[in-house]
């Protein structure tokens, strides 16, 4: 103790690890929900992106001459693993998910200087990264449990031995038959239908947003209640993300005629709302750091994601539309300072010297 | 024939009215700035010491002005280089070791039983730090000594001494952290403070 | 008793363990006296009290031992009679673990009294001279920050204090000290709050205790009965019992960042100080002991005592039961703001309320730092607002512009943020460490300016010296051209009147020219040598004849004196030797 050891000398239990893995644990319920919907892939992608992001993040730790250990031990890789996996589509070949997750893991985080440092969402930039590269990948959702009733013509991958087969080798399974394009997608090239046909002649719409894609986002807003309620994320990036698109889309909303942009509902349930409302826009590493920063953050994700899917050219665009958000954060800092203690105003803007 | 002389005299006309403008707004929003030598000079240490090889700061401070190179000012060391560097937008260059090395603040201390009361050292104090008058001995006003040296040479008896500042529990201060895990260099030289 | 009056929330806070009960078990305990005590003579914020007490020196219980060495500053009294051992540097309780000037007193076991001199009307005194009382007494906050407490009475003149706020909410876990105050001395410290009152006039004040001392609360609610005090109790929380926090919870007034409460008509005083008020003024007793708080899971009986200001931390330990093998972290204060103590010989002062000694369960090291990742869980625990990750940021690439933008200074450095950190950054340290920074260069930035004036008076000085030598060369260049001309219009007029005795030379001339010419020949090379050996030697001499006189019994230097006489006189007459041969030339 030769240096004088400063106070508190106490410190509560919470950790980062504890932080990661209950957002891991959070995301449980949409997991469980999209393997029974989608069979293995999740489960699969899973796997397969927590391997890789061990690996490269153990890789990479080595290169910079970090103790691996240490840091391995914080969990913040399997978050973003397991993040991306999620976005993936289940069964997206396995070279996809290296190239995402090592371009996450590589460009994402460590070329910032690792956990805490970096300015973009990882997980998102991956899978910006893959989607602007490899469309035709991406945008092949497998269909759901319970379509062939409906549309003999489809058949779900539900088993395991098939799933590995697609996600290992995609060209010795029949390409037809088994993925579809999603409601976003589908709401984005009608032109002719009006909502209620588009309903009847595309069994992917569901009630809602989407079938099983409705189901599962009511999952996964479970699991982010539950880190509200642990207090992991305060409310405000989650309530600003989804009350702006809430917003956008009624105001919006052209009916239900064919040049209808979908309904609050459509919006809000459908594609990855959810799990970008509470998994994305909560990391706190990439957001703006006073609650009102983070509510403004929420806010302009909530707009963003709805001017690219309504008049941009990307069907889905939470992960555009937080990359872009990630970009503001530093300035919305600068501008959401809180009013400090005995201060009359808080201190907003640049302020001298600031870049 | 009359466009292009409409032409013309339209453009001389808005020629005047903007030259117009910018003189007036040159005039009514004109910045009054420190003339550069103050604020090289504020930047300065003021210890007066000549190390630099000026006859105290603000001289040096002009040499400065006039493009002398930052970095022969010890007492000011990094800092004061990286403060020069930012204001005048040039390299911060590493400290000229031909003007000395930066060394922790010092003040002058005079051993009174052998000062014989020369003076000499009263008339080499930059800042009137030393008090005393002739063939009495001398003392250091230790707040106002700026620990320049510039005493110590001329004294016949070799009775002043420079002391560095003692560390009392008043003037301790804490230190930063040292990073958790000091592995490669850049960690190192940023955890060092 | 009227009603609850409205509180506040403050923002922030946190609730770690209380662990309050371990040392209340026993009640307030007799802390026997020390056989040697150590008086720091700094045991305030301010300036180093001057000792007033010779080495050897008997003192009373009491007296005074150091006086107060300006305004800002606070007299020591002797806590027990006995004699001054020493006046020397020695161990001191601060963070920094260096010494500190003390008086060491070793106590004769009498415990006997210098004469006191209570006041009981003090009604009839006017409230400059309660002033002075509590200044003489040596009272500085006993809550914590050691302010002299006079000097905070009187901090703003012209501002009325229209709320007085006693202090009783000791919001950090493990401490009990004015717990066990306030349960055990409520009539003194009401009697020590109407003294305030006096003073003060103010139109309400308000006793904030935290809701989990149901006993201090009720014995102050007796002690205050019919009186125009309210008891207010508050939810506890960490850090209510911050002095700008309770007022907020209070009054539901912010403290104006950099001023004083009095800026706002609030004064905020410690029970502790109450009951220093009661004893300088009702019984006229100097601050000499204080109620302290020995706890930790490494004391066998964790205990509160009333102990002498100097006993030393190892008789409080012994006292209390300590096993030193399970001591980890010996604390002075509580485990979220108080400081590591590295010497337990150091001694308890006017503001240590509490003496934590941890083992290594209860105060474990802390994990490595892991990154920061923003999670912004400091932000929402701290106190003033403030956004710890940010600052912290700052703090990390010494950016003092932004920290000081970002309020670093408005933190008051309470531990909340470190404590709910989940990557355990030792932020206040971050804190602490840039604060010192920017001191350490406003300090530089003040002294450099002044440096730099009075440099530039030295320069303008020197400047009119020359100026003011050159005009006297002149005026007397102009009276000597003047002279010239009248002695030669003079000798003109003699030459037109005596024509015929012409061309003599003037009769001053001659003497003129030999001056001149010896000054311009001046010293030869050798002449010089001897008149500076002739110098030296007189130098020499002198200093022998001054050191002798200080020092009458130095036989070497008796012994030297007639040798250098000697060296002198031959070296002087040496010279005038040849100044004469040379002038006869």
């Amino acid at each position: 103790m030769a240096a004088p050891m400063s106070s508190p000398h106490a410190q509560g239990s919470n950790r980062t690890r504890t932080i990661m893995l209950q957002v891991l644990g959070a995301t449980a319920p949409g997991i469980a929900l999209m393997t029974w919907f989608f069979g293995w892939g999740t489960l699969i992608n899973i796997l397969l992106a927590s391997t890789c992001a061990i690996g490269f993040e153990a890789a990479i730790l080595r290169l910079r001459r970090r103790p691996i250990g240490f840091y391995l031990n914080d969990g913040s890789a399997l978050v973003t693993a397991w993040l991306l996996a999620l976005a993936l589509p289940p069964y997206a070949p396995w070279w996809l998910v290296l190239v995402a997750i090592g371009f996450a893991i590589t460009f994402g985080k460590h070329l910032y200087g690792g956990l805490g440092q970096n300015p973009f969402n990882p997980a998102m930039l991956g899978y910006a990264m893959v989607l602007v590269s490899f469309p035709m990948e991406m945008t092949s959702w497998p269909v759901w449990r319970g379509i062939e009733q409906l549309q003999p013509a489809f058949a779900p991958t539900l088993g395991l031995m098939e799933g590995l087969q697609r996600v290992f080798m995609p060209g010795s399974l029949p390409a037809d038959g088994w993925a579809t394009a999603t409601a976003l997608d589908l709401l984005k090239n009608n032109s002719a239908l009006t909502m209620a046909e588009l309903q009847q002649a595309q069994p992917a719409f569901g009630s809602m947003a989407g079938r099983a894609w409705e189901w599962v986002a009511l999952a996964y807003l479970a699991g982010g209640l539950y880190l509200l309620y642990k207090r992991i994320y305060s409310w405000h990036a989650p309530v600003g993300m989804l009350g702006a698109l809430a917003v956008m889309s009624l105001l919006f909303w052209n009916g239900s005629g064919s040049g209808s942009n979908g309904s609050p509902l459509f919006h809000l349930l459908g594609g990855a709302t959810i799990l970008g409302a509470f998994f994305i826009a909560t990391d706190p590493v990439t957001s703006a750091t006073s609650n009102r920063g983070r509510l403004v953050f929420g806010i302009g994700i909530g707009v963003l994601v709805y001017v690219i899917r309504v008049w941009g050219n990307y069907p889905d665009a939470v992960a555009f539309a937080v990359l872009l958000m990630n970009l503001c954060a530093p300035t919305i800092d600068y501008y959401t300072t809180p009013r400090t203690y005995g201060h009359r105003k808080a201190k907003r803007g640049l302020g001298k010297g600031a870049e | 024939m009359s466009i292009i002389l409409t032409a013309v005299v339209i453009l001389l006309i808005l020629a005047l009215i903007f030259g117009a403008l910018l003189g007036y707004a040159a005039i009514r929003f004109r910045v009054e700035g420190d003339p550069i030598v103050e604020q090289i000079n504020a930047l300065l240490p003021q210890t007066q010491c000549g190390q630099c090889g000026h006859p105290g700061c603000k001289p040096y401070a002009e040499g400065i002005a006039n493009g002398e190179p930052i970095n022969k000012c010890p007492p000011g060391g990094e800092t004061t280089i990286q403060a020069l560097a930012d204001l005048l937008d040039v390299e911060a260059l590493p400290l000229d070791g031909e003007h000395g090395e930066e060394k922790p603040r010092t003040v002058a201390f005079i051993r009174e039983a052998e000062c014989i009361g020369c003076t000499k050292c009263i008339q080499a104090c930059p800042v009137d730090a030393i008090l005393g008058a002739a063939k009495h001995m001398h003392t250091v006003i230790v707040d106002e000594c700026t620990g320049c040296d510039l005493c110590v040479e001329p004294c016949p008896v070799d009775c002043i001494d420079m002391l560095p500042i003692a560390v009392t529990p008043q003037n301790w201060g804490w230190d930063f952290p040292r990073p958790a895990h000091q592995l490669i260099a850049t960690d190192a030289q940023r955890g060092a403070a | 008793m009227t009603a609850q009056p409205r509180i506040w929330d403050i923002p922030g806070g946190i609730h770690p363990p209380q662990n309050k009960h371990q040392s209340t078990a026993r009640g307030l305990e007799q802390m026997p006296l020390p056989a040697r005590l150590v008086l720091p003579l700094l045991q305030h914020i301010g300036n180093r009290a001057v000792p007033v007490v010779q080495i050897g020196e008997r003192v009373l219980k009491g007296q005074l031992i150091a006086e107060a060495n300006g305004p800002l500053s606070c007299p020591v009294h002797a806590p027990t009679s006995g004699i001054v051992r020493a006046i020397e540097p020695a161990p001191y309780p601060h963070a920094s673990g260096l010494a500190e000037l003390a008086i060491i007193l070793e106590s004769d076991g009498q415990d006997e009294w210098t004469e006191l001199r209570p006041l009981l009307d003090y009604r009839d005194e006017q409230p400059l001279n309660l002033l002075d009382r509590i200044r003489a007494a040596g009272i500085s906050g006993l809550g914590g920050a050691g302010f002299p407490t006079a000097v905070k009475l009187a901090s703003r003149p012209d501002h009325h204090i229209d709320t007085l706020i006693i202090n009783g909410t000791e919001c950090e876990p493990y401490i009990t000290a004015d717990d066990m105050t306030m349960r055990h001395r409520a009539p003194q410290i009401v009697a020590g709050i109407e003294v305030l009152m006096h003073i003060l006039k103010p139109d309400q004040v308000l006793i904030g205790i935290e809701d989990n001392k149901p006993e201090a609360i009720a014995a102050m609610r007796e002690a205050v009965g019919e009186r125009p005090m309210q008891v207010v109790v508050i939810p506890t929380k960490y850090p209510s019992g911050g002095e700008k926090q309770l007022i907020q919870i209070l009054t539901g007034k912010e403290v104006p960042s950099g001023g004083l409460p009095a800026d706002i008509g609030i004064l905020c005083q410690n029970v502790g100080t109450a009951l220093a008020v009661h004893d300088a003024v009702l019984l006229g007793r100097p601050l000499i002991s204080r109620i302290t708080t020995l706890t930790g899971a490494a004391l066998e009986r964790p205990t509160n005592v009333e102990a002498l200001i100097g006993t030393p931390i190892a008789d409080l330990l012994a006292f209390a039961g300590l096993r030193q093998n399970r001591l980890y972290r010996l604390v002075m204060g509580g485990p979220m703001m108080g400081f590591t103590l590295l010497d337990s010989s150091a001694p308890i002062i006017k503001t240590s309320n509490c003496l934590l000694a941890g083992t290594i369960e209860e105060l474990p090291p802390p994990p490595p730092a892991l990154p920061c990742i923003r999670c912004g869980l400091c932000a929402e625990a701290c106190p003033a607002e403030l956004l710890p990750q940010q600052l912290h940021w700052f703090a990390i690439g010494k950016d003092y512009e932004q920290l000081q933008r970002q309020n670093l200074f408005d933190c008051i450095e309470c531990g909340a943020c470190a404590y709910v950190c989940p990557s355990s950054i030792p932020l206040v340290q971050y804190f602490r460490a840039g604060k010192a920074e920017i001191r350490g260069i406003e300090l530089q930035q003040s002294r450099a300016e002044h440096s730099r004036q009075r440099f530039e008076q030295r320069q303008e000085r020197l400047e009119r010296e020359a100026e003011q030598r050159e005009l006297e060369r002149q005026a007397r260049a102009e009276k000597a051209a003047r002279a010239k001309a009248a002695r030669e219009a003079q000798a003109a007029q003699q030459q037109t009147e005596q024509s015929e005795q012409a061309t003599e030379p003037k009769p001053a001339e001659p003497d003129l020219a030999r001056i001149q010419s010896r000054k311009v020949t001046t010293l030869s090379a050798e002449q010089k040598q001897l008149k500076i050996a002739a110098a030296t030697a007189r130098m020499a001499l002198q200093r022998a004849q001054k050191q002798l006189a200080a020092n009458p019994d130095n036989a070497d230097l008796q012994a030297q004196i007639p040798t250098l006489e000697q060296a002198f006189t031959q070296a002087q007459q040496a010279f005038d030797a040849q100044m004469s041969d040379q002038e006869k030339q």
